[in-house]
């Protein structure tokens, strides 16, 4: 199957998604230049960790606006698979593909690290090949990942099963511990930690691969 | 503002044969400053061995260029941003990052990693911990942005930084071989292009600043400091590489120090042709500013491109792509001068060469013994409590973990990060190749305060162990010398010492010099920091597993190669225990047997290459104890039996080098290696559960849960910092 992994001024993980899905995966990706209206022929779609345009004003705030934005908007209404990955969870909650806000870490501090987070539900297309409860092992590396949102809506999510993964050791204040959640639909999904950092033997865990691999499971046997 | 003296003055009105006008004068301080010309230091950096087999490009260009095999090469280069870190630690230490990094790229290279060697004063005083923070978080602030990892680096604490902290940071990039862009202005005729950011008034002589000595006044310097925009850096990456696929690119160099002025007669220099611009057409952020401020901006973020004549549009397209400002502003002349005009009326025009290659080399007076900031003599001692020793060593701002600082560096962005922050070694893959490349700084001032020259001389060995215990060839280095005043004899004739030890290191362990940086007076109120040559040096080796210094298994043995060390009082002097212990400095650093030193690195890489050691690290910094404790902390310890007739103190805790600890279920086998190799390989122990345990001759010396040795460690820097001492 194929990935566009989208490229905003200031991405920077960018190269390291492409290398996850088509060297430790075997799959196949393109990079989707922010300016593009059209996603190409992508079967499913990655917004990468970096900074688009430096995070000014706030994180994603900026790339929302972004041309290839409208047509990833328009994918995942069309049921698309939109996964995004620190930056990109910022840009989708920015987007109001999801709901709530990430705010900054509440030591204030940039963090990397890694950490143990634990699937909460594999009834989404990105974790349908781990087993609930499962824990992973995963680097993140943010300032801005405290996880926000009214109780109602923290309500909803819980109650609709869109917590995703929770961390184990919170390491930026997220309510609730919510490391990762879905929209509604399950098409979109926005995680703080990085599972392209986790998909190589020599990086220290392939606990990432699993979310990658559910991906291209749910596309090849729908 | 350190100006031109009458000397000086005199040269440059018999190179232009007429008085300078204004803005020629600022050009020729910049460019005369110490910081540029190395006047200094060039007699002495000559001595410094710079060739080698794997050596593309030495001293001279942006960054030292080797050959990694595969067609593939890497560059680096250290370079300090000391004074900018002190008067504005935050944009200091981020422009310090973001000047390092133009200097890989502009050669072809992507930046694939930095460190950073960094010295405050005691975190007792408030104000450095300020500092300490600003410092940090300036580094995070832009590796993280610009998505380069900070991998790893050391910080040290001593009173002769209170006033001066050091700021060294080293980036590493890389290429194929046949990427490889130079800062040359060749082709007369050909446009000379302004890319990135526009230039304003910030950091105006920043390169003279950095070499004058700090007064009470020096803190009116702030607008002297530059401003960091790491996206902006970012986009410049993307675009300039991108840019040079085109083909279109003759020469390109980063406007660091210096500006415009540094680039455009460098690069003339460097191709024996002249350079012409129009200052009005160089993009401006501020209106109303004189050819003098324009020539002298140290605004950060910009590039000068030399392109081939009628392919200009072919870099622009690619820089408007990335939303950056692209324009000629002059072009390459065959006279060799330096012509600026301001709206086409001559506002300075120089002879390249003179410039940028003739300036005044001095041969500072050094003909007396380098000032030592101690005694030869040792204190009477005796420890009550060994274990408590240990504790408070391992509490200690030089030697505790430094988690509190690298956690908030990204150290894994790009995926190739095997061996980060905390190893004796990081290690970057390269992933077109199967190799990787292993990096360490290095830098002891307490041993260079009693001998330059044999503490210099110490930290090659270190640094080269450091890459050998990871299983690393060491092949080339790079160097950052932070010194005093040099017009102080005493001072002087520290930096020669150092540098003199550094080339008989480096060509003895045969890691040639390719670049580097010299940071002279470093100095305030009259007081002079300790000698601190930092020391960077790569490594190569096969992309594999990291042999990691944990201990991994029970009861497996720890065997210490290279053996006890040997020790007496007077080379017990310049130890962390007389450091944090003792509260003391005297005599000399750990004697140093080169030859031998080689040797045992030979060995722990053969031994590590095939894969008989399941942990490895070096034994340095708190000696024996420290090490072990350090091999602990992820919860296995061991039982350790010290042979010997050292006073318990010298076995624990001196810091001869030429040693490594490590575990093995095939201790045979590495004996084996090391006899082969001449090396001795002692049984010191077996690995256990939970605790650390050291004794000599029946008589327990050290005896603590692994778990107490953590907690300490590893709380200890976040601990200081909790503590606000109000100023």
């Amino acid at each position: 199957m194929r990935f566009g992994v989208v490229v905003f001024p200031g991405s920077n993980c960018d190269h390291d998604a492409w290398y996850a899905i088509t060297r430790n995966l075997g799959q196949q990706a393109e990079m989707i230049w922010h300016d593009s209206p059209t996603l190409g022929d992508a079967d499913a779609v990655i917004l990468p960790g970096g900074f688009s345009y430096g995070d000014y004003l706030r994180c994603g705030a900026i790339a929302k606006f972004s041309p290839v934005m409208t047509a990833v908007r328009r994918f995942a209404e069309q049921g698309g698979l939109v996964l995004g990955i620190c930056n990109g969870f910022q840009i989708l909650v920015e987007s109001g593909l999801l709901p709530g806000a990430l705010l900054r870490n509440r030591d204030l501090k940039f963090v990397c690290r890694e950490v143990t987070v634990r699937v909460e539900t594999a009834n989404t297309p990105f974790t349908l090949a781990a087993a609930p409860g499962q824990t992973l092992r995963l680097p993140v590396a943010h300032g801005e990942g405290c996880y926000f949102a009214d109780e109602r809506t923290l309500d909803r999510l819980e109650r609709e099963d869109c917590v995703v993964l929770r961390y184990l050791d919170n390491p930026n204040g997220s309510l609730r511990d919510i490391a990762g959640i879905c929209n509604e639909r399950r098409n979109v999904m926005g995680l703080m930690p990085h599972p392209e950092r986790a998909a190589d033997e020599l990086m220290g865990s392939t606990d990432g691969r699993v979310i990658l691999e559910s991906m291209v499971h749910s596309l090849v046997a729908p | 503002m350190s100006a031109l003296t009458p000397f000086e003055l005199d040269k440059v009105r018999s190179i232009l044969k007429r008085e300078p006008t204004e803005t020629e004068l600022g050009i020729f301080t910049v460019m005369w400053s110490e910081h540029c010309s190395y006047k200094s230091s060039r007699l002495h950096l000559k001595k410094l061995p710079t060739r080698g087999p794997r050596v593309l490009v030495g001293p001279g260009e942006n960054a030292g260029i080797i050959d990694i095999g595969d067609g593939y090469a890497i560059a680096f280069k250290i370079e300090s941003h000391n004074h900018p870190s002190f008067i504005e630690p935050f944009q200091g230490a981020a422009t310090g990052v973001g000047g390092i990094l133009r200097d890989i790229f502009t050669m072809g290279a992507r930046p694939i990693a930095v460190m950073d060697a960094l010295r405050f004063g005691p975190l007792e005083v408030p104000r450095n911990q300020r500092i300490l923070e600003g410092v940090v978080s300036g580094i995070a602030h832009y590796g993280n942005c610009f998505g380069v990892p900070t991998v790893g680096g050391e910080c040290v604490f001593e009173n002769c930084y209170n006033g001066n902290p050091l700021v060294n940071v080293f980036a590493l990039g890389v290429f194929k071989h046949d990427e490889i862009f130079y800062g040359r202005a060749a082709g007369v005729g050909n446009p000379v292009i302004y890319v990135g950011a526009k230039t304003g008034r910030d950091g105006i002589h920043g390169a003279s600043m950095a070499s004058a000595v700090f007064t009470a006044e020096s803190k009116q310097k702030r607008p002297n400091v530059q401003v960091g925009d790491p996206f902006l850096e970012k986009l410049l990456l993307e675009a300039c590489l991108e840019a040079m696929k085109t083909g279109a690119i003759v020469g390109i160099q980063d406007m660091g120090a210096a500006g415009l002025t540094c680039s455009t007669c460098e690069m003339g220099s460097r191709a024996g042709t002249g350079v012409e611009i129009d200052l009005a057409l160089v993009p401006q952020r501020e209106a109303g500013m004189t050819p003098y401020e324009i020539m002298l901006s140290e605004s950060q973020e910009r590039m000068l491109i030399v392109a081939e004549k009628g392919r200009e549009e072919e870099v622009f397209r690619v820089f408007h792509k990335w939303g950056l400002d692209a324009v000629t502003i002059g072009r390459v002349t065959g006279d060799g001068m330096l012509r600026v005009k301001n709206h086409g009326v001559v506002a300075a025009e120089i002879p390249n060469r003179e410039l940028a290659d003739e300036a005044p080399v001095y041969d500072r007076p050094h003909n007396v013994p380098p000032y030592r900031p101690a005694g030869m003599d040792a204190p009477r001692f005796s420890s009550r409590d060994l274990t408590a020793d240990l504790l408070k060593l391992l509490a200690s701002g030089d030697l505790c973990s430094k988690q509190w600082i690298w956690r908030q560096y990204d150290y894994m962005v790009r995926t190739n990060t095997i061996a980060g922050p905390g190893a004796d070694a990081a290690i970057v893959r390269i992933k077109e190749t199967g190799s990787s490349v292993a990096m360490s700084l290095d830098g002891n001032a307490r041993y260079c305060a009693l001998s330059p020259r044999e503490g210099t001389k110490l930290i090659v060995a270190e640094c080269c162990r450091n890459l050998s215990t990871a299983g690393a060839m060491p092949v080339a280095a790079t160097n950052n010398l932070n010194f005093g005043n040099p017009e102080r004899p005493e001072i002087m004739a520290q930096l020669v010492e150092s540098i003199e030890g550094l080339a008989e290191a480096c060509k003895f362990f045969e890691t040639p010099i390719t670049g580097g940086n010299v940071s002279l007076y470093n100095e305030t109120l009259g007081e002079s920091i300790w000698p601190t040559p930092v020391v960077g040096i790569v490594g190569l080796l096969k992309t594999a597993p990291p042999v990691t210094i944990p201990f991994k298994r029970e009861g497996r043995t720890v065997m210490l190669l290279g053996g006890l060390g040997s020790c007496d009082e007077t080379r017990f002097g310049g130890t962390q225990y007389a450091k944090v212990v003792l509260e003391n400095l005297w005599g000399l650093p750990p004697a140093l047997d080169m030859d031998y030193e080689k040797r045992v690195q030979a060995a722990i890489r053969e031994i590590v290459n095939a894969g008989l050691a399941e942990s490895a690290h070096d034994v340095s910094d708190g000696g024996l104890a420290v090490a072990l404790a350090e091999c602990s902390m992820r919860g296995i310890g061991a039982t350790v039996e010290l042979a010997g007739d050292l006073r318990p103190e010298f076995l624990l805790f001196h810091e001869g080098p030429s040693r490594v600890i490590l575990s093995t279920a095939v201790p045979a086998e590495v004996e084996r290696i090391a006899r082969a190799h001449g090396v001795e390989a002692l049984r010191a122990g077996v690995t256990m559960k939970e605790i650390l345990r050291i004794g000599n001759d029946s008589l327990t010396l050290i005896d603590c849960a692994v778990q107490q040795l953590r907690e300490v460690w590893e709380n200890a820097l976040e601990n200081q910092l909790a503590v606000r001492v109000e100023s």
